[in-house]
């Protein structure tokens, strides 16, 4: 199983996709690094929409990450209320 | 009541959207097809279904439109902001602008080449699908480079070196390797153009350009370059998942494109790493404070992440571009060589150089343990007491350059095991030499000669009496790089004694 990763900005907008994230994936792994932020985990990582939207108070539409994310390792599968990310070996 | 518990707001599932918004082609009847896209067969590539096309992100212009403006608006308030406060001023060391200079010149322009490249494959894929693709991503490359401009002009209020980058990029002889890269891919059909760029370069190296450049520019204290690097960089994303993609379209259409993928891939990991190679000297040398190496970038982003993309291309028959062993075994000398070919050649650069000094030379021995104190450190200290003494070392003599990369010859046979011994292929075709400076420069050449023998190689050029004239004086004239301005060393420079001044050191 190879990781997948996304390096977000690190600024307010984020937080709470990181968040949710965390949430949703227990074996998610959480790096700081110079002005951003790499979330990455074996094989694949989701981020549910409704988990953002409850952080935020408000619903969030996936395309948002389109607004901070840096970079990326894996393929992308999105819909209206998810994005996920994964390899397929 | 928490927002789960809330029904969402019903709306046209995320498929059928991207459905109803991208499929906006029809079927010539006045024309015949084949007329209307001339270009999309005669690389080789068999294309059965178009439909078969999907864009993950399933972008559709009306949300294009709607976060890039808000891109945009966020990216602008911090430019202003920049230069409101005098953000020039509170960078590390105005060494660190040089790096800006060798963006502007060397990376900026091919964010244009790039944006005429995908609007050309946007108008020559059949398949409306990539059509829509190709067409954001042309937008988003423009965007790339007038963010660019805007955000780096600030710095040429105050700095030499920024003034004539579009007429620097067309002549000057280091900036022939990022644009003859492109011009190559440009030059090539819709397919190789989407292998070349959309998938070797953006998926397989951007992030060894982008985000060295990003985290450098945060670790000096350059808020506006980190801000348009990221505005840029959150489009990347996009166009990485546009070119993995745009191969596993290719290579499940038809088993023939398989080997065709292949030999781009092979061709374009190394050409796109040529010409990172001014990346790595940007990481280990220009940056006051460097984050991270070459090697250890090296490591991570393609190491570590272009093994996993390439298992799962596996399954295709894809394997690992053939360059990748030769590359990780250089991964300890490259900065380094380069670097030093500038220190020599820094009368003809406009942007300056200087030696590393103790701590940052500590720095690199501690980041290349293996190769620093037994190969470079000594020629540096050569350097440097050549200095003191007044007698600074410049060549005198133009390189010989690799007829693919254009790099001169300055690449020794580490593969070999001999890093001290300069690396020199050559072949023959219609009974004319031609040089190298790998084997996959050369093989790269043979498997298309009548393309390579037309590069413009800026020695050559010169000697051929096409640059102004044969002297320093005559070719720096028609570079328009001013002497003792905008090229030689950082000390002693004007952008040095401005700096001084604002530091309140003079």
């Amino acid at each position: 199983m190879s990781k997948v990763f996304l390096a977000l900005q690190a600024i307010e907008e984020s937080r709470a996709i990181i968040e949710a994230i965390i949430k949703d994936n227990p074996d998610v792994e959480v790096e700081n690094q110079t002005a951003m932020t790499k979330v990455s985990a074996e094989g694949k990582l989701v981020i549910n929409a409704p988990t953002v939207s409850d952080l935020i108070g408000r619903e969030w539409d996936p395309q948002e990450l389109q607004l901070v994310l840096i970079t990326l390792a894996g393929n992308v599968d999105e819909d209206y209320d998810h994005f996920t990310i994964y390899w397929d070996n | 009541m928490t927002m789960n518990t809330q029904k969402r707001k019903k709306r046209l599932n995320m498929k059928d959207k991207y459905k109803h918004m991208t499929r906006l082609g029809w079927d010539t009847t006045y024309q015949d097809m084949d007329d209307v896209f001339p270009k999309d067969k005669f690389e080789g590539i068999v294309i059965h279904d178009w439909e078969g096309w999907e864009d993950p992100f399933r972008m559709t212009m009306d949300s294009y439109w709607k976060y890039q403006g808000e891109k945009d608006k966020k990216l602008y308030a911090i430019i202003d902001a920049f230069a409101q406060n005098n953000g020039q001023k509170n960078i590390t060391d105005a060494r660190y602008v040089s790096a800006l200079k060798l963006f502007l010149t060397g990376v900026s322009p091919l964010e244009y080449q790039a944006h005429r490249g995908f609007a050309d494959i946007a108008r020559n894929f059949r398949g409306d699908g990539p059509r829509v693709a190709c067409q954001m991503q042309a937008i988003d490359e423009l965007r790339h480079v007038q963010t660019q401009v805007h955000t780096l002009s600030h710095y040429n209020k105050y700095f030499n070196g920024f003034s004539e980058f579009a007429h620097w990029h067309d002549r000057v002889w280091y900036l022939s390797v990022p644009k003859s890269f492109f011009d190559d891919a440009r030059t090539a059909g819709p397919f190789e153009f989407m292998i070349a760029i959309g998938f070797s370069f953006e998926y397989v190296l951007t992030n060894l350009l982008f985000v060295p450049f990003m985290s450098g520019a945060a670790f000096n204290g350059d808020m506006a370059t980190v801000t348009f690097g990221f505005s840029a960089q959150s489009d990347e994303a996009r166009h990485m998942t546009l070119g993995l993609q745009a191969i596993k379209f290719l290579l499940e259409q038809d088993p023939a494109n398989v080997p065709i993928v292949q030999g781009w891939i092979d061709k374009w990991t190394w050409r796109g790493y040529k010409v990172l190679g001014l990346v790595s000297m940007m990481m280990d040398y220009m940056l006051p404070e460097s984050p991270q190496s070459w090697k250890e970038a090296w490591e991570l982003y393609f190491e570590e992440n272009t093994i996993a993309l390439f298992k799962d291309l596996e399954r295709y028959g894809i394997t690992v571009p053939d360059c990748a062993a030769t590359v990780s075994a250089e991964k300890d000398h490259l900065s380094h060589q380069i670097w030093m070919t500038f220190y020599t050649h820094a009368a003809a650069a406009p942007f300056h150089t200087w030696l590393p000094d103790e701590k940052k030379m500590d720095w690199l021995s501690e980041k290349y343990p293996d190769t620093f104190d037994k190969y470079y450190r000594p020629v540096y200290e050569h350097w440097g007491k050549l200095e003191k003494e007044g007698k600074r070392y410049y060549s005198e003599m133009l390189p010989q350059l690799c007829q693919t990369c254009q790099i001169p010859m300055l690449y020794t046979e580490v593969e070999a095991g001999k890093p001290t011994q300069i690396a020199h292929r050559q072949t023959k075709f219609n009974s004319e030499r031609f040089h190298f400076c790998s084997d996959h420069c050369k093989d790269i050449f043979e498997n298309e000669p009548e393309k390579y023998v037309q590069s413009w190689l800026p020695v050559h050029q010169i000697f051929q009496g096409n640059c102004g004239g044969s002297t320093l004086p005559e070719v720096l004239k028609w570079y328009k790089v001013e002497f003792g301005q905008d090229n030689l060393d950082y000390v002693g420079s004007p952008d040095q004694k401005m700096w001084k001044e604002w530091k309140g050191e003079e």
